[in-house]
């Protein structure tokens, strides 16, 4: 059977799987939607009027029908009702989205325009001293956690310099794309360094193992120079397994980068899951989730694709 | 040709740093007051919601009858004036022929019939429902008149009256089921958006009845953290905001250009014993606790020194001297004696539950609580937990001790009536029932003359303490912050955010 059917007869059978998960791990966790919504108060309420409240909440039911009733929704589209927002789920996900792609790619752009360049230079240089000032960096970068970055530039800027990107009036792109830039270039320098430290060290290690190669060696017999054997005859191959690792990152990035987002309060889809999670917005954390998962499969899927594309030796399928 | 690592890391910092400036060049709005908060509110129907957030959001939409002034003394707000019955049976208010909706509708005696019947009406899981039991019909004989028929003379009923839980909503809000999405109120401000956990966009309401508002409109962001709250005062981005960290809001002195206003609560800190569970059964226990324990010294440290000790009263016009109650000076040799006398002189292991953040300090209370009673024998082990998690353990009764931070009213009755009558819904909380308690109570309540009343809840207050089935420990403080741009903000305790009608934002 052909790769790509194959791979997306498994989708249903994974989100089902994803979804029998997250529909009852969020209900093992103590504190339902009346907790979150009155806290002690709730103690205060009337059997009637909890009735009211559960019904209205749709937790008056046995959690087994909760979940057929779900699951029959999510067949005809629907992922239920938002209790926090009172919108379907699946518009207050949409309405987030935009950011959480913005976030992700501007975030990889930074990565990869500079770990790509800093891991080759560290390549072509291996083991002098500049080579171990990259590495170093790159250890750094890989070792601080986002929060720990977010918050010294946060208050680097606020105490020093009285300045910080607006927070909590988010910009949106097309309503003022230089505004909007000014917000999320810091979040997206957080995310970006951190992950570009990864792809320094990803694209030395596998540079190095292209350079020592037969094919270069016979580019450098030919007489091409330096750049031409690095740029165009190295690179492309030892770019195989960046492009697997930023395919996995990206899938993660599209789930919501939850504490940039928490940090720099912007309202992606990492903050909305988070916030969904402590109100008990029950069909909001499943749809949420299962909304990620489903970007996380189709991303490692066009990785997979794209993998094939790059190197003509591989064969998908195993065939 | 090597692209430059550091070039290009440079060029990113510059660029970012440019961009961000140029968003400050952008002109303010003037008008507009750009508030800050890090809970948002959790919904929008005034009868249902409890969290503080949700209140200090819908106290700007909403107007209840009346109005509690910053004495706590009972004021106009939708009602010009008001007035018992000598029997105490009925309550009449005339209403204020001005108020109108946001619409542009006025407020008649039928919307405040039908705002009570709804709050009434069990299907609407009204939290303050209990609070009006004693109303038996209201009867409407024109549109500026509301007559409420009481079961029994009812003194807090006014009080309860003045929440924003007892908000007058629109009839046709309430036939049409709005309520809850779309928020129409008589109060200073309109909501014109609100994104859960993003913001909300407030303007000013042309048709409020308390005259022109000071602000164009409010724009309340939810910020992360309340220390990121600070850093965007600092840059000059939020005007005026909340605070409950007192570790937080302390700091804000130090900063130039920002002014802290403090607001003394009525809600206090406690450790919640169990009585239900041995050893705490036995009162010589609680009460050794009670005597083990330094308040002052809980407020120094844990709570970096704000908030008064406090006995279970915490409103001025009832509360007894904390100094008069049981034991409030620590006396570790009595606390040892009565451990002995109860046959524990050993001490005994038991565990305390803390929210994380909820009040910020839990966990530090708990420890610091822990080490005093150690000197007794006492062994605490603190648990902390999920506020959420907390508050679901904390309804059960499923703890031996609980650190909490109780709310509290203006009147005594409604504060306690939940946990020590016998008929009080969160009896399972307190799991302590005792004739005594459950007698001062009714008689407080039913009692309209304010200088009998006063005697009588203070012997209520001296048994609790004395019972010690709680100790009660510090009274809380409520903290906003402002720029000096901010000018006419007023404490008001029960209304915290009701003076931003007044506030002006100038350069």
């Amino acid at each position: 059977m052909n790769y790509l059917v194959q791979r997306l007869l498994t989708f249903p059978l994974v989100l089902l799987g994803v979804s029998l998960l997250v529909f009852f791990a969020i209900r093992l966790v103590p504190g339902d939607a009346i907790i979150a919504m009155l806290g002690t108060e709730a103690g205060l309420l009337t059997d009637a009027q909890r009735a009211s409240l559960a019904a209205y909440f749709g937790l008056d039911q046995p959690v087994v029908i909760q979940y057929g009733r779900w699951l029959t929704g999510l067949f005809q589209g629907n992922l239920g009702i938002s209790t926090t927002y009172g919108k379907p789920v699946l518009e207050v996900i949409i309405a987030r989205f935009p950011l959480t792609i913005e976030l992700a790619l501007l975030s990889m752009v930074i990565a990869l325009a500079v770990g790509v360049p800093a891991g080759v230079f560290a390549a072509t240089r291996a083991d002098r001293p500049s080579d171990l000032v990259v590495r170093l960096f790159a250890m750094l970068g890989q070792s601080t956690p986002s929060f720990v970055v977010g918050l010294v530039l946060i208050y680097l800027l606020s105490v020093n310099f009285h300045i910080l990107p607006a927070m909590g009036s988010f910009t949106p792109l097309f309503v003022d794309p230089l505004g909007n830039l000014a917000q999320m270039i810091l979040p997206s320098m957080t995310l970006g360094l951190a992950f570009a430290a990864a792809v320094t060290r990803i694209a030395r290690s596998s540079m190095l193992d292209v350079l020592s190669e037969d094919y270069v060696r016979t580019a450098r017999s030919k007489g091409a120079s330096q750049r031409d054997v690095v740029w165009r005859h190295a690179l492309p191959n030892a770019l195989i397994p960046v492009v697997t690792l930023s395919g996995v990152e990206f899938g993660y990035l599209l789930g919501g980068a939850v504490i940039v987002e928490q940090i720099y309060a912007l309202p992606g889809l990492g903050r909305l899951t988070l916030d969904a999670i402590s109100q008990r917005d029950y069909a909001l954390v499943q749809g949420a989730v299962l909304f990620i998962a489903f970007n996380f499969l189709v991303v490692n899927l066009l990785v997979d694709l794209a993998y094939a594309a790059l190197d003509p030796r591989i064969r998908l399928g195993g065939k | 040709m090597h692209l430059n690592f550091g070039k290009t890391l440079f060029t990113s910092l510059a660029m970012a740093t440019l961009l961000g400036t140029a968003t400050l060049a952008l002109p303010a709005q003037a008008a507009t007051l750009r508030m800050a908060w890090a809970q948002d509110a959790t919904g929008l129907d005034p009868h249902t919601q409890t969290a503080f957030s949700s209140l200090r959001l819908l106290e700007l939409i909403y107007e209840p009858l009346v109005r509690l002034d910053a004495e706590y003394n009972v004021g106009p707000a939708i009602a010009k004036s008001w007035e018992f019955s000598s029997d105490g049976l009925t309550l009449t208010f005339k209403l204020d022929p001005n108020a109108k909706f946001s619409t542009g509708d006025a407020v008649t005696s039928a919307d405040v019939k039908a705002s009570f019947e709804r709050l009434l009406d069990e299907a609407t899981a009204a939290a303050a429902r209990a609070n009006f039991l004693s109303i038996k019909t209201i009867d409407t004989p024109d549109p500026q008149t509301v007559v409420f028929n009481l079961s029994q003379p009812d003194a807090p009923i006014l009080i309860a009256m003045s929440g924003t839980n007892a908000s007058i909503v629109p009839a046709s809000a309430i036939a049409d089921g709005t309520i809850g999405t779309k928020a129409v109120g008589s109060g200073p401000f309109k909501l014109d958006e609100w994104d859960p956990n993003v913001k909300e966009v407030l303007s000013a309401n042309p048709n409020w009845a308390g005259g022109k508002v000071g602000v164009d409109g409010i724009i309340i962001s939810v910020l992360p953290s309340e220390s990121s709250i600070i850093d965007s005062m600092r840059a000059n981005q939020i005007d005026f905001a909340l605070f409950n960290d007192p570790t937080i809001a302390t700091l804000i002195p130090g900063e130039p250009n920002m002014t802290l206003n403090r607001i003394p609560g009525l809600a206090y800190n406690v450790l919640q014993l169990n009585p239900a569970r041995p050893p705490m059964d036995n009162v010589k226990v609680r009460q050794a606790i009670s005597c083990a324990v330094n308040r002052q010294e809980i407020i120094d440290t844990a709570l970096v020194g704000e908030g008064k000790v406090t006995g279970p009263l915490t409103m001025a016009a009832f509360a007894s001297d904390p100094a008069s109650l049981f034991c409030y000076k620590q006396d570790v040799e009595k606390a040892k004696a009565l451990m002995a006398e109860a046959g524990l002189a050993d001490g005994f292991s038991v565990n305390v539950i803390a929210a994380t953040g909820e009040p910020p300090y839990a966990a530090n209370e708990a420890q610091v609580l822990q080490s005093q009673l150690a000197a007794i024998g006492v062994k605490l082990t603190i648990q902390t937990m999920d506020l959420k998690v907390y508050v679901d353990t904390w309804l059960k009764g499923d703890f031996d001790m609980a650190v909490a931070q109780n709310g509290g009213r203006p009147d005594p009755y409604p504060m306690y009536n939940r946990y020590f009558t016998k008929d009080g819904n969160l009896i399972k909380v307190s799991n302590f029932v005792d004739p005594e308690l459950d007698k001062l109570l009714q008689e407080g309540r039913v009692e309209t003359d304010i200088a009998k009343r006063k005697p009588i809840f203070q012997q209520f207050e001296a048994r609790l303490a004395e019972e010690a089935p709680w100790i009660w420990i510090s009274s809380t403080v409520t903290y906003t912050a402002n720029l000096g741009t901010v000018k006419g903000y007023e404490i008001n305790p029960s209304g915290l955010l009701f003076s931003l009608s007044k506030v002006t934002v100038g350069e």
